[in-house]
């Protein structure tokens, strides 16, 4: 019998190509991996490297082009690859569900989300008279507020919290015996992700559901899984128990890609992150032997003449490596970095901002996107801009920049002297002295134009230099961000995104800046490559002495690269200090729990902060504290009558609560920081 | 929804105030003075004067002008000049006949390339879709006059399935006036057909790649289902827009197909009125094309957003 299997999910030598202009280009390379009824297993990789494919294979929804070449999917004892087109549907209604990476465009728009999960129960069987009642079950086992009222509400209504909540309701509603995630909280933010999981977890629990779970970020794989899969370019290379894998890893990409990660000691100051030299090889490329074998610093010659196999290396631990045991060997692929020039003790400040508004309308209702920030940041200096969506770091980025105008009584000053609110009343020099790295190189550079125009154009506008001097400055600007020369002629599509967020770093560059702001320049970005990205911005930084403000959402990230760092929470913040005392507490209770939510490999589960509830509406900031409402530390009516002034508790370090500093040293005791440490 | 309404309609007043100056002033800018127009070059002055003043067109243009909004605002459209009886009769059953033929041949068009879309999307790539494609393109590319012969010659003459005459006796029963408009309505439904079909495809095909369609078929719904309830909604948005714009053309824009079948709708009405120089009729009748046309726009728009929460519930919360 099917169901006495101990198996939910057999993927055995999996082979997929995509057709492409006739050809078929191999995506899966022959893998294989079970999943035990009741066990979580984790599938990371990199883009490209087919975690979602298998995903998708798994539950038969490929692109037409796609052809499944060799292998097996057995689900529940089920043969998934000759099974007619009824069965197929039967299995998806009662057998497997998936929850997708963007809750947002996942819910139909025009159809209210209580019909869209009724939906869901009667097509697995339920009586339609008692699939109301039961979808409003769901919804309160998947802790939603007001679960009556989201059944009424249209996709657009939520937030996107309580959208992929209601997605993961619909997945559970035909009680599946495997459940797909396939990235479900990239994209979400840390507090609200850091529910979804623990919600998950729980509904696992619960449910003893099989879990197939898909991310790109290890820090959430080792916090939700039992057992892990690392795909390289089709090939599983790794696998083996989530924590045993993370901490001792076997495989030289595994142990590279766990270098890459800005994890929450690491600083700039102690050395740059590893990186992952070259590029996985592309769907279709032809590998004869081991898939690692171009970019492994261990490489002999045996690994290009024969593949290995996926050996045993511990307790259910296999690693697909010659020298698997020598894999933690693995040299570093960086250099030493640029010392730091010293910064004189009597720095003038590059940036002052005195007091910035903005406030601004939507459909009608007016809210302060800012409400009141005054920050000055020294020449020389890297300041860390952290805080969850709606909580005004691109507001105030932009501000910086000279788009949108902030309020009357608003004062940004660049080395000592005022700046118009808007570019184009700013001189030339000014506008050249601040440039902004955007999050997105494909929607920021144009598409027609090369890599040499971009920068020739950007040259020309903020230097005035022309002809010959051009094109060396074009030439010296592109080895500054180590962009090879060859690749000055190319497209911005014709390029990889870690190589278009180097022509958009060398486009800020430019006019020589003396003020960068980066806005989130590597969450778009790989991990391997972001190391390498930061790494670059880190350099860049030291050797002309310049000042950034990072915004960031990864807390790692910001804490790799900044000197100062400030928190941010519905235009106000709430947080400002040097990294490691920021990171270290005490810390304002918002910046304790965005620590303790963020999924990473450092921080253990059972010292979590949990923050109830969604971001409050910036168009009706709560009363006093505007963190109240979701703070575990409050203390009782001040907070919600008074809001409490940001004050200097120790040198540099300020803090916006009503809580003394001392009360929060011995509440926040020593535990999570000693891990983060 | 109530203040969106309300905005669409002062807008629509808006846009038909415009109109009103526009035609209004294009009416009065052309060379020599009105009176001289109607009695011709040779005309004595001291006639044209007379009928200048008798027309009240010596008078300043301003005071024309509300002169005549006036008038179209109370529904006094004035006299025909050329007809010589009201221009609200002569629009009245120009509008009422055009109307009739824009009707038969939409419930023709519609459904038809409605259907025809939906099919090419759901069969794409396949020799039905480039078919439906390449066929309703090519129909839409050839002018109004060249169908109407070809199928009058093809339908009426040689296979005499319908009859050439669009004029029934005004007592016919409804299925007789509905079967005498089936030809003229045909060359219509060629024009409209590849238009509305192509917008269609795309919507479905939007609205198939879609991640929402990619959740209802992971739930294990029938393909049926996924199609019926969760990808039409969405993909005939775009389409819903698109008819609408066609009314206007429908209703007041066939001047060539009512004349090629001596049909008395609106546009051969307006044809007849500018070759006559019949500059009430010109002005009412441009008036009512825009006024139907606004309208059309405004049912659709308001089609449009009870498919579309979004629109519906915007500014709630």
């Amino acid at each position: 019998m099917a169901s006495q299997s101990r198996a939910a999910l057999e993927v055995t030598d999996l082979k997929l190509a995509y057709r492409v202009r006739g050809r078929d280009r191999i995506a899966i390379r022959g893998v294989t991996f079970t999943i035990n009824k009741g066990e979580s297993y984790g599938l990371v990789g990199e883009s490209g490297s087919g975690k979602s494919t298998v995903a998708y294979a798994v539950m038969r929804y490929l692109p037409d082009n796609a052809k499944i070449t060799g292998g097996s999917i057995v689900l529940d004892g089920k043969d998934m690859l000759h099974m007619d087109g009824d069965d197929l549907r039967k299995l998806r209604a009662t057998a497997a569900s998936m929850v997708y990476q963007n809750p947002g465009t996942a819910l139909n728009p025009t159809i209210r989300a209580g019909d869209q999960l009724i939906e869901a129960f009667v097509i697995a069987g339920v009586a339609k008279g008692e699939a109301r009642e039961r979808a409003l079950a769901m919804l309160g086992r998947v802790q939603i507020s007001d679960p009556q009222g989201v059944m009424g509400r249209y996709p657009h209504q939520l937030s996107g919290g309580m959208q992929q909540r209601v997605v993961i309701a619909m997945a559970l509603a035909s009680d599946p015996t495997l459940l797909i995630l396939d990235e479900p909280t990239t994209g979400l933010d840390a507090t609200v992700e850091a529910e979804v999981l623990d919600l998950i977890r729980n509904l696992r629990a619960t449910f003893g559901t099989s879990v197939l779970f898909i991310s790109h970020n290890l820090g959430v794989i080792a916090r939700m899984c039992d057992r892990v899969g690392v795909l390289y370019a089709g090939r599983m290379v790794e696998e083996g128990p989530a924590w045993e894998l993370l901490t001792n890893p076997r495989h030289p990409y595994t142990v590279g890609l766990l270098r890459c990660i800005p994890r929450w000691g690491l600083s700039k100051e102690v050395g740059p992150l590893d990186t992952i030299p070259g590029f996985p090889p592309g769907i279709g490329a032809a590998i004869k032997a081991c898939v690692f074998a171009d970019r492994c610093g261990l490489v002999q010659d045996i690994c290009r003449a024969e593949e290995p196999g996926l050996d045993p290396v511990g307790e259910g631990h296999a690693s697909r490596c010659h020298f698997s045991d020598i894999a933690q060997t693995l040299p570093r692929a960086e250099r030493d970095m640029v010392k730091r020039p010293p910064v004189p003790e009597t720095a003038r400040a590059a940036l002052s901002i005195k007091n910035l508004r903005r406030t601004m309308t939507q459909q009608g209702n007016s809210f302060q996107a800012l409400a009141g920030v005054d920050l000055e940041i020294a020449a020389g200096e890297v300041f860390g801009l952290v805080g969850e969506s709606g909580s005004g770091k691109t507001t105030l980025a932009r501000s910086v920049i000279g788009l949108g105008v902030p309020d009357a009584g608003s004062e940004i000053d660049l080395e000592g002297k005022k700046l118009a609110p808007r570019v184009g009343q700013r001189s030339l020099d000014q506008v050249r002295a601040i440039q902004i790295v955007f999050q997105n190189p494909d929607a920021s550079l144009n598409r027609r134009k090369s890599v040499r125009q971009i920068l020739g154009r950007a040259l020309t506008k903020l230097t005035g230099v022309r002809g010959e001097r051009r094109s060396r400055r074009i030439v010296e600007l592109s080895e500054s961000v180590r962009l090879d020369a060859g690749l000055l002629d190319a497209l911005p599509r014709q390029l990889s995104g870690g190589l278009k967020q180097r022509v958009g770093i060398a486009r800020a560059f430019a006019g020589e800046p003396h003020l960068v702001i980066c806005d989130e320049p590597t969450s778009a970005l790989d991990v391997s490559v972001q190391a390498a990205i930061l790494n670059l911005l880190v350099r860049l930084q030291r050797d002309r002495n310049l000042s950034y403000i990072f915004i960031s959402h990864d807390l790692g990230v910001v804490r790799y690269i900044s000197d100062r760092i400030g928190v941010l929470y519905l235009g106000r913040l709430m947080e400002v200090g040097p990294a490691d005392v920021v990171f270290s507490a005490p810390h304002h209770p918002y910046t304790e729990a965005l620590l303790s939510a963020a999924p990473s490999l450092d921080v253990r589960e059972e010292h979590r902060i949990r923050l109830q509830g969604d971001i409050p509406s910036a168009a009706k900031p709560p009363s006093g504290c505007v963190f109240h409402t979701r703070c575990p530390r409050k203390l009782g009516a001040i907070c919600e009558q008074q809001e409490p002034p940001l004050l200097e508790e120790e040198p540099g370090h300020f803090l916006k609560c009503h809580i003394p500093i001392e009360d929060l040293r011995r509440l926040q005791k020593p535990e999570a920081a000693d891990q983060a440490g | 929804m109530l203040r969106f309404l309300a905005r669409r309609i002062a807008l629509a007043l808006v846009t038909l105030w415009l109109l009103s100056v526009i035609i209004f002033l294009a009416s009065h800018a052309l060379p020599g003075d009105v009176g001289r127009r109607i009695l011709g070059p040779f005309a004595d002055p001291r006639a044209v004067a007379t009928l200048d003043h008798s027309l009240g067109v010596d008078r300043p243009l301003l005071v024309q002008y509300l002169d005549w909004i006036g008038g179209f605002i109370r529904g006094d459209l004035g006299t025909s000049l050329s007809f010589h009886v009201p221009v609200a009769q002569l629009l009245l059953r120009g509008l009422g006949n055009s109307v009739k033929l824009a009707l038969v041949a939409f419930v023709i068009v519609v459904p038809l390339s409605i259907l025809g879309g939906v099919v090419a999307a759901l069969r794409r790539g396949t020799f039905i879709d480039r078919t439906i494609s390449i066929g309703g393109l090519s129909a839409t590319a050839m002018p109004e006059f060249v169908t109407s012969i070809v199928l009058i010659l093809l339908l009426s003459i040689t296979l005499k399935v319908l009859p050439i005459s669009v004029q029934v006796p005004p007592d016919a029963d409804p299925f007789t006036q509905v079967y005498h408009l089936i030809l003229p309505s045909l060359p219509l439904v060629l024009v409209l057909f590849g238009y509305i079909a192509r917008i269609t495809r795309a919507g479905m095909i939007e609205a198939l790649e879609s991640d929402y369609t990619r959740t209802a078929v992971l739930k294990g719904l029938a393909w049926r289902t996924v199609v019926f309830r969760h990808v039409l909604r969405n993909a005939l948005m775009p389409t819903i827009a698109v008819v609408a714009t066609q009314t206007g053309y429908l209703i007041g824009g066939l001047v060539v197909i009512e004349t090629m079948f001596n049909y008395q709708g609106i546009g051969q009405l307006l044809y007849t009125s500018v070759a006559q120089k019949d500059f009430p009729l010109i002005q009412a009748g441009v008036m009512t094309v825009g006024v139907v046309y606004l309208v059309a726009t405004l049912l659709a728009d308001i089609s449009y957003s009870l498919l579309n929460p979004r629109i519906r519930l915007a500014g709630r919360e």
